[in-house]
């Protein structure tokens, strides 16, 4: 067994904890699905004991809640003006939803569920799903205007206005793999130096000096994917912001 | 659907599983586990279910919270920097006040001075006023006594003159002279 090869893939696999199937269909409750309630019930526990207080002078851990308000707030206002605050809710639970689940898949063992083109790409739909409702329920047929730039030349229009649209619809595919490559990435890189540590120090004691390096790197890339976890969040929600200006503001 | 005998077997294991997931893995037909279709709707619906949850959660209760903290702080500083301004005015106002108050006192104490000052002079002048007038007085006696004197001592002149002359005209010339010519006389003399 312990010779076994390491399988960095492995980490990625969905496991059903309560099989449930309705109508053929696999609704099952996986280690995904529990990563998801452990990822709201972490981020949402944080958010309402810390503000709990409503500390007019705030504990450390209420500036934290309200760093990550104002943080979020200020991404926004700057995204999407200040009518984007109505927003707000949705760009915020984006943003600690995807930041804390990034950082638990960050711990040994547990499962990163942003590392899933499907729950990703589900996210960027809820985006650019919020962006076309809201931008035709708001200018009607106006919202077409955000394919066509002011000051370009009729020859040109139909090639700009056909990049535009088709820049439009690669946003969610570009939104959600960003997110989902990027953590599969760093993850399956972690793994794989974490097993050279390992396949190294079973070779020996020569084995065990040289599995320091590949050590070394582990630790390095560890620091790296906690800050491509928060990037990417950042990343998620800024990108959200500026897709939620264009509902808001069509005309460019 | 052709997974799911593999994964009816691997669950009750679950707990031990570390390795032995490589097999299952294979289970799978070589899917690559985040492309494997069979699992997105699950993972859609528990997706849509937690994260539903996460923002109502946020909506109805964080951001309104969170919200209302900064913005209670901030009315809070707002509040207190107009204290402050209101303070501050009024010690403005009080020193304004006290500084007139001081400014009456100084011109009334100005005033008083004055005063004093103009009735001592007003009396040292009626004083002088006084005296001055007095010595005028006793000047005018002084000089009518004297020109009523002298001209007492001029018409004595004129008479002895008269004498004089009538016995001198007496003693040379023998010959008398009445006393009007001489008078005469003497008048012309005196004309010259």
């Amino acid at each position: 067994m312990a010779t076994e090869k390491v399988d960095p893939i492995h980490q990625f696999h969905i496991n059903k904890i309560i099989p449930i199937d309705i109508g053929g269909l696999d609704l099952s409750f996986t280690n995904s699905s529990l990563f998801m309630v452990i990822v709201v019930a972490l981020a949402g526990g944080f958010l309402y004991l810390t503000t709990a207080n409503r500390g007019l002078i705030p504990s450390r851990l209420q500036s934290v809640s309200e760093m990550s308000y104002e943080f979020v707030a200020s991404m926004l206002r700057d995204g999407a003006g200040t009518q984007g605050m109505r927003f707000f809710p949705l760009v915020f639970s984006l943003f600690m939803f995807v930041l804390v689940a990034n950082l638990v898949g960050m711990f040994p063992y547990f499962f990163t569920i942003t590392s899933h083109i499907i729950v990703t790409f589900a996210l960027s739909m809820l985006v650019v799903g919020t962006v076309v409702v809201y931008g035709f329920w708001k200018h009607g047929l106006h919202f077409f205007n955000l394919f066509v730039p002011q000051g370009v030349p009729m020859l040109l229009m139909p090639l700009v206005v056909m990049i535009e649209v088709i820049s439009f619809l690669s946003r969610p595919i570009s939104l959600s793999v960003r997110l989902f490559a990027n953590m599969l990435a760093g993850h399956i890189t972690l793994k794989v130096f974490a097993g050279f540590v390992f396949s190294l120090g079973s070779l020996g004691a020569l084995g065990v000096g040289a599995a320091i390096l590949p050590l070394l790197m582990t630790v390095a890339l560890t620091g790296l994917e906690f800050l491509v976890a928060f990037l990417q969040a950042y990343v998620f929600a800024v990108l959200t912001c500026m897709y939620l200006n264009d509902a808001l503001h069509p005309g460019h | 659907m052709f997974v799911t005998p593999a994964f009816a077997e691997t669950t009750p294991t679950d707990g031990t599983t570390t390795e032995t997931g490589v097999a299952h893995g294979e289970g799978h037909g070589g899917v690559f586990p985040p492309f494997d279709p069979s699992t997105f709707a699950s993972q859609l619906l528990w997706l849509a279910i937690t994260f539903g949850l996460f923002y109502m959660f946020m909506n109805k209760v964080i951001v309104p919270r969170v919200g209302g903290i900064l913005e209670h702080r901030r009315d809070r500083i707002a509040q207190d920097l107009g204290e402050a301004n209101r303070l501050k005015e009024e010690s403005d106002n009080a020193i304004a006040a006290y500084e007139q108050e001081l400014a009456t006192a100084r011109k009334k104490a100005g005033e008083i001075a004055q005063s004093a000052r103009d009735k001592a002079k007003a009396s040292a002048d009626a004083e002088r006023a006084r005296t001055e007038a007095e010595l005028a007085e006793r000047m005018v006696a002084a000089e009518a006594s004297i020109a009523d004197i002298k001209s007492k001592a001029l018409a004595d002149v004129d008479a002895i003159a008269e004498d004089a002359a009538t016995s001198l005209v007496k003693h040379l010339l023998g010959g008398a002279v009445t006393k009007t010519e001489v008078a005469a006389a003497i008048r012309a003399a005196a004309a010259k």
